[in-house]
């Protein structure tokens, strides 16, 4: 199997995961995470420098942080199949005394989560903090963060976005999930965005576009995001991407953004993917 | 007798904070500073000066600025944020909440112009909620010392503590009567003066006017014992329990709204395990308004005079 072939069996796996997860608690967010299936794969098994071995510092080694909290489902199931915790535990997502919360949580010590989130907006100011202490710290690695298209309304994204052009934070790599979906309908008809790129330049971003749907093009722009690093300037990767991917019935709609399939439903789902790593 | 308090000169406790700051960044090279536009106001320049690399100005963006502050923790440094109370807290509650709070980081939130003594600028600045907000999250010390002495021994402590702090103080000038020397040790209350017949709790700008108010009730023959409360959570019970078990009544006296205050956390301790008459100084369930701080404090009552008067109340109750 060729590295690529590699990442696209992940992600497939990725999916099963989020189904068989959110459809035994019958709740949770699985039309995100289907979405951003091969971008987990992409980071957690070539793009970040990272180690299972769970540092909560992270000291020199690259930092990854889940501004959407919501597509945690998508993130347990990477994080356990990279090797932070037993593969098993992901049947504990959403259950009484579990350490994987609904949303990504510290308190329970779940390995590979440095922050709360979930109350969106967040999530890059604290990847502002984290990649300071980076540079503090004579630390070369980099610090991604992942938000949604929807939490682009929150203002206080937009106060980490004005510091870190404003502060020359050029070890920090943002990622819009650009599904055009939130939980009330399209983003453009709930707020829109306008020129989002527009937007981002004017900030003061570099930005990259692409299909993160496309294992190969999500290698290769991530890849170039990391060159594009140490020059000055933030970096965010507009990445389009179809909520609910994989999963024909569950595609471009909103209405899969925070519901569970039914016994049928996941039947059906199940087997538009191949079981390609061996389900939990 | 009533133990004597004296002071050679009145000094804000902003500039206690700002002199702590700058001690506690020389003696630790893990400490930054993150400020949200009011360096001046806070008294934080002097280390931005010594610092200028650890020291963050975020601008006026709160918000991001306690995101900010909870990332540095991730690479091992103890962030402190200055802004006033108000911005601090309730303009910023989820921030700490979700990515402080929640996730246990390691931040030291410095909190100045609390309370109706921020003066002129009225309510819209004049936090007195910002207490009970902090109280009520879980994993966080919350700390309000009385004078300059006091805010910058504490400054200095809460580096060694190993969670998030809020850190109230404030703008006015008081007597600063603590000693200079006195180490600041966290949720350990201070037994200012000795007595018998009532205690008085007091925190913040609200310590030197209970020392006032004992004076007041010692020429009417009443012994007070007066507590700084200078740590709210965790509360010092057994210093608290100790006292009133001896005394049989009890005054709190503080810079905020009853709901949500000090007297709040003392009188659940005392409901739970030993109750006895007390009464409760502090604002009652209105917003503040523009005037010099002594204005303030007079027409809200929180001044010796309403802690003496509240203490004949309790020792009404208790014969």
């Amino acid at each position: 199997m060729t590295d690529i072939e590699r990442l696209k069996a992940t992600a497939t796996q990725v999916r099963r995961d989020v189904l068989r997860m959110v459809h035994a608690v019958k709740s949770g967010h699985p039309g995100a995470p289907l979405g951003c299936a091969e971008f987990f794969s992409a980071m957690y098994f070539s793009v970040l420098r990272h180690s299972p071995k769970f540092d909560p510092e992270g000291k020199n080694q690259d930092l990854f942080f889940l501004s959407n909290g919501h597509l945690s489902a998508g993130w347990y199931s990477v994080l356990a199949r990279s090797g932070y915790f037993e593969i098993a535990e992901l049947n504990t997502f959403r259950k009484i005394n579990s350490r994987l919360q609904g949303h990504p949580a510290t308190d329970e010590g779940l390995p590979g989560i440095r922050v709360a989130s979930g109350s969106l907006g967040q999530g890059l100011s604290v990847a502002n903090g984290a990649a300071l202490a980076k540079k503090l710290n004579h630390d070369k690695h980099l610090v991604y963060c992942l938000l949604g298209d929807g939490e682009l309304q929150e203002g206080q994204v937009w106060e980490a976005a004005m510091f870190a052009a404003g502060r020359n934070i050029d070890n920090l790599i943002a990622v819009v999930d650009y599904n055009g979906q939130q939980i009330d309908g399209p983003v453009d008809e709930v707020m829109p965005l306008g020129n989002l790129k527009g937007k981002w330049e004017a900030f003061g971003w570099l930005v990259m576009e692409m299909d993160g749907n496309v294992v190969e093009e999500v290698l290769a722009t991530m890849k170039e995001s990391q060159r594009q690093c140490g020059k000055g300037k933030p970096v965010v990767v507009l990445m389009k991407t179809i909520m609910g991917k994989g999963v024909d019935f569950m595609e471009g709609s909103h209405k899969w953004h925070g519901s569970p399939p039914n016994d049928e439903q996941l039947e059906i789902a199940l087997a538009l993917l191949e079981e390609t790593l061996g389900d939990y | 007798m009533m133990k004597e308090y004296t002071y050679t000169e009145k000094k804000d406790t902003r500039s206690g904070f700002g002199a702590g700051l700058l001690e506690a960044g020389q003696r630790n090279p893990d400490i930054v500073a993150l400020c949200a536009d009011l360096t001046g106001s806070l008294k934080m320049n002097a280390f931005q000066k010594a610092f200028p690399d650890r020291f963050f100005q975020v601008g006026i963006a709160e918000a991001n600025m306690m995101g900010i502050a909870s990332g540095l923790t991730i690479g091992g440094k103890i962030p402190y944020t200055g802004t006033f109370a108000n911005f601090s807290t309730g303009r910023v509650y989820d921030q700490i909440r979700q990515s402080i709070a929640y996730s246990g980081k390691n931040v030291k939130i410095c909190a100045s112009h609390a309370g109706l003594t921020l003066g002129e600028d009225g309510a819209t600045h004049q936090i007195l909620e910002d207490i009970g907000m902090m109280k009520m999250l879980p994993n966080i010390t919350v700390i309000v010392p009385c004078d300059y002495n006091q805010t910058k021994a504490a400054t200095i402590a809460i580096a060694d503590h190993q969670g998030p702090v809020y850190l109230r103080f404030g703008r006015p000038s008081v007597p600063n009567f603590t000693a200079a020397n006195e180490p600041f040790e966290i949720g350990k209350a201070i037994v200012l003066n000795e007595g018998t017949d009532i205690s008085l709790f007091a925190c913040g700008h609200l310590v030197w006017e209970a020392l006032e108010a004992g004076k007041i009730l010692f020429r009417e023959g009443i012994h007070a014992e007066i507590i700084n409360i200078h740590t709210i959570k965790p509360l010092d019970r057994k210093t608290v329990l100790q006292s009133v078990q001896k005394t049989g009544c009890a005054v709190s006296a503080e810079e905020h709204q009853l709901n949500g205050g000090m007297g709040e956390s003392i009188a659940r301790l005392l409901a739970e395990n030993y109750p006895i008459p007390m009464e409760m100084v502090g604002v009652n369930d209105r917003f503040g308004e523009s005037g010099t701080p002594a204005q303030l404090m007079e027409k809200y009552g929180l001044n010796a005079a309403s802690i003496a008067k509240a203490a004949q109340k309790a020792l009404k109750r208790k014969s």
